[in-house]
């Protein structure tokens, strides 16, 4: 029987867990009742995409060799990356420096909060109970399941972004990377390395 | 802006009873820390996130705790840290 009346694309609910069905509900009803229209929500999708690790780490790199950058990017995280034309809304960036002595882990225990801003969509693991649970609790079991060894005298010290403030880590820049141009040095900043789960990549001899 | 508290200041974390969209984790709750930093004030999520328009803003800090006290079965050093942002009306000064 064939059926004439517009419609959106038909979404098959019964393959849809409950709140992707929310979800999908509260998107159709917002354009129904016209306060967003699919224009906006696939160019706000779009945005969303465009933003990836890459942007993190030219901060990363460029704190590895600008001391001054350094420190404002430390003192003000938010403000640095405007600095670089990357756009922080809403929340603010803090971000923590790793060192010979000091270790940064973030998580988000209570959702997945991330800085999505600076480092794009957060990968799967970092939204899964295990590591929203794991990291805050025995977060150097977790870091050497991603083969991150770290020796007692270096401090773990954990982040928990429970509200308005995100976090980046300014890992520790490799060695045997002096004289390096901030182009090459991107190429070691991982997004992983940024969450604190791993170091940066080591300079290849 | 008007805190409560400042930098160094021990606190103690409330234990409420209380349901809906909480931004304090359980498990720091209790639990006594030192303030980090001070994040500014912002809107309250406890009703901002059913309607509400979350005023009066509320002061956020950043509150650091040993992981040691936190787990008492942790295993790291002693040195180890958790830094969790509380909003003001979750915490008490530490006696």
């Amino acid at each position: 029987m064939p059926h004439d009346h517009p419609h959106g694309p038909t979404i098959d609910a019964k393959r849809l867990a409950h709140y992707q069905c929310m979800a999908v509900a509260v998107q159709e009803l917002l354009t129904e009742k016209g306060i967003l229209t699919d224009k906006q929500i696939e160019a706000t999708i779009k945005e969303m995409e465009a933003r990836g690790p890459a942007l993190g780490a030219r901060m990363v790199a460029r704190a590895w060799i600008d001391s001054n950058y350094k420190r404002r990017l430390l003192l003000d995280g938010s403000a640095a990356a405007e600095e670089l034309g990357i756009p922080v809304d809403g929340t603010r960036l803090i971000v923590v420096e790793n060192n010979e002595t000091m270790h940064n882990l973030i998580v988000c225990t209570l959702c997945s909060c991330y800085p999505r801003n600076i480092l794009g969509l957060p990968p799967d693991w970092y939204k899964k109970t295990a590591y929203r649970s794991r990291a805050v609790k025995e977060p150097r079991a977790i870091l050497a399941e991603f083969g991150t060894f770290l020796p007692d005298s270096v401090t773990v010290r954990v982040h928990d972004s429970t509200a308005d403030m995100r976090y980046l880590v300014l890992p520790t820049r490799p060695s045997g990377t002096e004289g390096w141009t901030e182009q090459r040095l991107i190429e070691l900043v991982s997004r992983d390395s940024m969450i604190g789960v791993r170091t940066a990549k080591q300079a290849e001899s | 802006m008007t805190t409560a508290f400042k930098l160094g200041d021990f606190v103690v974390v409330s234990n409420r009873d209380v349901r809906g969209h909480m931004r304090t984790p359980s498990y720091i709750r209790q639990k006594t820390g030192v303030i980090e930093r001070l994040c500014g004030s912002f809107r309250n999520p406890e009703t901002l996130a059913y309607g509400g328009n979350g005023l009066p803003k509320q002061p956020l800090y950043r509150v650091r705790f040993l992981q040691s006290h936190v787990w008492p079965d942790y295993k790291g050093t002693l040195t180890d840290t958790v830094d969790i942002e509380i909003y003001e009306h979750w915490l008490t000064p530490a006696s």
